[in-house]
């Protein structure tokens, strides 16, 4: 392929593909509207920040979901961990709304760890039982109907004010990938998480704990879904019922058409933010296109497909 | 002219076969041929192209180039299957078991017998019990899952798996590394009585007596090339070396220094674990090189995990200069506090992240001391990779390079290297010369002399006699979780190891020579 | 080795502990559902197993939909979205008027008409047959996009399960449809009802079968499916393929067993079995409802019932058999909650804290391990 003679990393060639689908997005999408509207609103400055805003509560969530993919596991609490976050913070408000709020991420996170590294039960299945019992907690707690205390003020500015005319929940959002950036790149943590990702048994007798590793990861990804939570919240001024069931899978899928390896040990940030981008330029080209719903989930699966029919391909087994 | 009389063409002929993988010739332009009714060793270092020989022959593998017959017709085997009905069947170093399926399950799994289309179940445990039965294992029951059988008997089902698909050619890839002293026998039972029934054998084994005792013939490879063939008896094991390494070796071990008996940096008192280990009680110096033997399973892999922290409820007491210590994990035992290393048994499952890079793999137990507060410090990483491989010599391409691309005695170089940066008082190495080639075995005595100069005090699981006769100061024979016997200076012989190892008084040499056909 | 006892015993003893997940699973099932049918008001009735027995079959459907590709170590994500898909196409296929039901194909502002899909019994039939169909393609399209396309089947049936409820939404974007009522009887309750709308066996009264008259028609089918298909498919070599396949891929390729071949069966069964859990909801509620959070609950309830059932997530060992009584343990526990009358602000709190307890039972085995280095393998 081109790409490799280019001497770009087997992790880098997802990136620039998937970057290159942006592209085509936005061209077929302005196309479409120069045809059908005679204006460009896809290529606004103003446009393409708000679709940034909306895509910062998914690359948050993306983010927490990529490093536990990372370590050869899966989160499946992300919908009820984001909710059960956005209802606490609306619930008890005040300045120790969003602390509540990113405190509950991080219990469901240890929960969630404890359960996969100290009872070794599948991350897969352990996550997906937890996801039900924040669910029946949430329910008990509010009687089945959206809670109707409002978020506070400070969630409010971080998820729908500007400062110097960018979105603030931007500024978390980046806030949250050079975190995430720097614990993988240039932190033990990092190497500790692509290592056991690889082989935990060697990681293990190279003298890592990989069983604190794997709590630690779990409780960042619930952090980040309690963020993306707390963020929503305050987007909407209030929480509702199943307002993370839309996250979870296209947060796997950002992960994925990003180039991570949804076995684990081998991925990059930048890929899962390119993700990302991608899944919600589509999102919103196919509303612009007033496709119905049908026809989104279509191409939705077709894409994900597509792009990893060109990269995303295992080995053939030989031995 | 007179004809030479004319020879029978060969069983199985190789002509002119190559392959390359890369940029690397893994075979050139092979000739070889084997016989039927004829053991035909394959001897050579990893790297020589005794792997690739073989599975060109089994279809694992297409040649590049060149040609094979077998009985007379050209045969190109694209697949194993096309290989099995072909009639040759090799058996992997890798099992080819399923674990979760049943013995009777495993023997029949490519053409069952059926009946109304479906597998016919009695059938099948039949001819397992039968097949079974012909190299001696009546005992193992055909409905257990391969799983739970422990790994000699897992070895034996897959022998009576080849041996149910009827072979005209039989191929062993170090078939009885894995293999206790009692099924070795059987095996070699069962390959006699096949060699007289006109079976063809390639047999490929590090072990150089076991194939002195049941080779016909054997050829030598070398940098992908056949070297030569020679028959029994013809090549002493010296010169056999010498051919597979191409060069002279004046000594194949170190010289042992002579010095006085040093304070024990491990101590260890009445070590018991569960009843794997039982009471232990030893002592290793700095400076020393103690070997553990005795047969296999008889906790000496249990010791090494139980001293680096792996398994729980170790009782007894663990001193390391003079401190008591109770490792946890082994992030515990390796600390500064501590100071012991493990070199693991399977250097691809437990020693290496084989995706990632040589560099990471090096500096994945000592990222703590190249951090310089959170961050990892990539200058001194970078330092201690190259200076890491610069002295075990790893030959790399590059440190990025995934580590699955060096050959396996590189990798366990890498292994030993990543260790090595943490600068261990103790080093434990569980069988660190299996499956690695005679060179790199040399290499590795020498570092570990070096290092025991250096002061370190190194515990040494071999299951090979000669070796920790060469490179041991002491040896303890272990047997049913006890050390039974250490020896020392004169005693330090093959035949008091081995009678130890069988719990043997060693008045008795007798049983002794006995058992040291394989040892 | 354990010293052999008499061999009968010993091969007894051997499947017992191999299966010890299995086991546990029908125990607990036949505790909970004998207290369940103690406590009921009703109890041992035939209306309440009639009822029961139309809630368990979907989701018992859809755990052996699971199961299959479980084995191979792989997932199937899609379950729920064929189950609805299905569904949908039932519910335009299904609804049996005498002279047929005119198809149309209503896309990009195009009206298509396809003709006219036959009416009357051999028309149900004929719809039968095709929503099955339909299913099981799905299941292959899956099995080739894993096989050929070499995607990982969590992703690869992520991404189909959305072209499958996409094409849901397409037939049915708000719910309707209707099912023949005849159809719908006949198949949602017992034996004897069965008799009397297809009018044989005297119309259910003949006297031999009377003592049958009051199973439930969806336990029978239930029965059937598992022994005529999910049994001779456990003792065909491709059937064996997919255990060893979910054991040791690589020992399975050089043992030349046909992995792409059973990786495909595995994925096209898989997709039969949601088609036939899709059509029986869609005949049971008497609509086509493209509902994505019931799908999407679906899918999950069936990985539940996969490992509830004694079937591991890395494959390999396990059966769709087991994956049944999985399904039904969940479906009973949610029935005690009606007849204990648990506040139904709190019933999906004990649903969660019953699967949460469920899978970390196998947690157990963990605090025995004497050897940290076992845990890792």
């Amino acid at each position: 392929m081109t790409t490799m003679s280019l001497g770009l990393s087997r992790d880098d060639r997802p990136i620039l593909i998937a970057a290159l689908f942006i592209l085509v997005i936005l061209v077929a999408g302005t196309g479409y509207t120069i045809v059908r509207f005679g204006s460009a609103p896809l290529l606004s400055p103003n446009y393409l920040l708000q679709q940034l805003q909306i895509g910062a509560f998914l690359g948050i969530v993306a983010a927490g979901m990529m490093i536990v993919i990372l370590i050869a596991q899966i989160d499946l609490s992300v919908p009820w961990t984001l909710a059960a976050a956005a209802m606490m913070a609306t619930s008890i408000g005040g300045p120790l709304a969003i602390p509540a709020g990113l405190g509950i991420g991080l219990v469901i996170g240890l929960v969630n760890g404890i359960g996969v590294a100290y009872l070794r039960v599948p991350s897969m299945i352990f996550t997906l039982g937890v996801n039900a019992v924040m669910r029946g907690l949430m329910v008990a707690h509010t009687g089945g109907y959206a809670p109707q205390t409002t978020a506070t003020n400070l969630m409010q500015t971080l998820a729908s004010e500007r400062t110097l005319g960018i979105p603030n929940a931007l500024f978390v959002w980046a806030a949250v990938s050079v975190l995430v950036v720097v614990i993988l790149q240039r932190t033990p943590l990092g190497r500790y998480i692509y290592a056991i990702g690889n082989k935990e048994a060697a990681a293990y007798l190279a003298g890592v704990d990989t069983r604190r590793v794997t709590v630690l990861c779990f409780m960042l990804c619930g952090l980040a879904a309690a963020l993306a939570g707390v963020l929503l919240a305050g987007y909407s001024t209030k929480a509702y019922q199943g307002m993370g069931d839309a996250y979870l899978l296209p947060s796997i899928a950002a992960v994925v058409i990003g180039g991570t390896n949804i076995l684990g040990g081998r991925g990059r940030y930048l890929g899962t933010l390119v993700g990302v981008v991608l899944i919600v330029l589509l999102n919103s080209v196919l509303s612009i296109m007033e496709m119905p719903e049908a026809g989104r989930q279509v191409i939705y699966g077709l894409v994900i497909i597509l792009m990893l029919l060109v990269y995303g391909r295992s080995e053939r087994v030989t031995s | 002219m007179q004809d030479a009389v004319l020879t029978p063409p060969s069983f199985l002929t190789l002509s002119g076969i190559s392959k390359r993988y890369g940029g690397v010739r893994a075979l050139e332009g092979v000739d070889f041929a084997c016989e039927r009714g004829n053991i035909h060793a394959v001897l050579g270092e990893n790297g020589a192209g005794k792997s690739t020989l073989i599975k060109i022959i089994a279809g694992v593998v297409q040649p590049d180039a060149g040609s094979m017959r077998l009985a007379g017709v050209d045969v190109s085997h694209a697949t194993p299957s096309a290989a099995n009905a072909a009639g040759v069947v090799c058996i992997f170093q890798e099992l080819s078991l399923m674990p979760d399926l049943s013995v009777a399950d495993n023997i029949s799994i490519a053409s069952p017998p059926r009946r109304f289309g479906l597998i016919d179940g009695k059938a099948q445990r039949r001819r397992a019990e039968a097949l079974l039965a012909e190299i001696g294992c009546e005992d193992v029951n055909p409905l257990m899952r391969v799983r739970d059988l422990p790994l000699s008997r897992r070895q034996m089902v897959e022998i009576a798996k080849a041996l149910g698909q009827r072979p005209q050619l039989l191929i062993l890839d170090e078939a009885t590394s894995a293999l206790t002293s009692a099924d070795v026998e059987k095996v070699y039972a069962m390959l006699a009585r096949l060699k007289s029934e006109g079976t063809a054998i390639l047999y490929i084994s590090h072990r150089m007596h076991e194939v002195e005792a049941l080779a016909d013939r054997a050829s030598v490879f070398r940098n992908g090339r056949h070297v030569e063939t020679f028959d029994k008896g013809v090549r002493s094991t010296a010169d056999i070396v010498q051919l597979m390494i191409g060069r002279d070796i004046a000594t194949q071990y170190p010289a042992k220094p002579v010095r006085a008996p040093a304070k024990p940096v491990l101590a260890l008192e009445n070590l018991s674990w569960e009843k794997q280990l039982d009471r232990i009680s030893l002592g290793v110096g700095a400076g020393e090189i103690v070997g553990i033997g005795g047969l296999d399973g008889q906790g000496q892999k249990s010791l090494l995990l139980a001293l680096f922290g792996v398994l729980r409820g170790v009782t007894g007491r663990i001193t390391v200069e003079g401190r008591e210590v109770r490792p946890g994990s082994p992030a515990a035992a390796k600390s500064p506090a501590v100071g012991i290393a493990l070199v693991p048994e399977d250097r691809k499952t437990e020693g290496l992240m084989l995706p990632m890079s040589i560099a990471d793999n090096l500096a994945i137990a000592s990222l703590d001391a190249l951090s310089s507060g959170p961050f990892v410090d990539r200058a001194k990483e970078r330092a201690a990779v190259e200076r890491g491989i610069a002295r075990l010599q790893i030959k790399i391409g590059a440190p990025g390079d995934a580590v699955s691309t060096l050959s396996g005695g590189n990798q366990q170089k890498v292994v030993i290297a990543k260790w090595l940066m943490t600068e261990p008082r103790i080093i434990l190495l569980n069988d660190p010369t299996r499956g690695i080639d005679v060179g790199t075995k040399q290499e590795l005595y020498r570092l570990m002399r070096e290092l025991a100069d250096q002061g370190a005090a190194i515990l040494f699981y071999s299951t090979d006699y000669d070796e920790l006769i060469g490179c041991c100061d002491r040896v303890a024979i272990m047997y049913d979780g006890r050390i039974v016997r250490e020896l020392e200076g004169a005693e330090l012989t093959e035949t008091n190891i081995i009678a130890s190892a069988l719990n043997i008084d060693a008045a008795r040499p007798a049983h002794a020579a006995a058992g040291a056909a394989h040892a | 080795m354990p010293p052999p006892g008499p061999p009968m015993l010993d091969d007894v003893a051997i499947r017992l502990r191999q299966n010890i997940g299995f086991v546990t699973a029908i125990l607990l099932f036949c505790i909970f559902y004998l207290l369940y049918h103690l406590a009921h008001p009703k109890g041992f009735s035939s209306a309440v197993l009639v009822q029961n027995s139309d809630e368990i079959f979907a989701l018992a459907m859809l755990a052996m939909a699971q199961t299959v590709p479980v084995l191979t170590s792989g997932l199937d994500l899609s379950v729920g979205a064929v189950m609805t898909m299905v569904g949908c196409f039932a519910s335009h296929l299904l609804i049996g008027t005498a002279g047929g039901t005119p198809l149309h194909l209503d896309i990009f502002g195009l009206h298509l008409g396809l003709g006219t899909f036959p009416g009357g019994t051999s028309g149900l039939l004929l719809g039968i047959v095709v929503c099955l169909a339909i299913g099981t393609l799905a299941g292959f399209i899956n099995g080739c996009v894993v096989v050929y396309g070499r995607i990982q089947p969590i992703i690869a049936t992520l991404a189909t399960g959305a072209i499958y409820i996409g094409i849901a939404l397409f037939l049915r974007p708000t719910p309707g449809g209707k099912i023949d009522e005849d159809l719908n009887w006949a198949l949602t309750n017992s034996l004897g009802d069965f008799a009397a709308t297809v009018h044989i066996f005297d119309d259910g009264a003949a006297g031999w079968f009377a003592p049958f008259a009051w199973i439930p028609v969806p336990f029978v089918l239930l029965v059937l499916i598992a022994l005529l298909v999910w049994v001779p498919f456990r003792r065909s070599v491709t059937g064996r393929a997919v255990y060893a396949i979910g054991s040791a891929e690589g020992a399975a390729y050089m043992s030349g067993l046909p992995i792409e071949r059973a990786k495909i069966v595995a994925f096209t069964l898989g997709g039969f079995f949601a088609g036939c859990g899709g059509l029986f909801l869609a005949i049971q509620t008497s609509s086509g409802n493209a509902d994505i959070p019931q799908a999407g609950a679906y899918t999950l309830n069936s990985i539940a019932s996969v490992v509830i059932g004694g079937t591991s997530l890395l494959g390999g060992t396990g059966s769709a058999i087991g994956s049944i009584f999985g399904a039904m343990i969940l479906r009973v526990i949610s029935f005690f909650f009606r007849i204990f009358d648990i506040a139904p602000l709190l019933q999906p709190l004990f649903e969660g804290l019953i699967l949460l307890a469920a899978v970390s039972i196998g947690a157990l085995g963990v605090l025995r391990v004497r050897n940290t280095l076992e845990l890792f393998r």
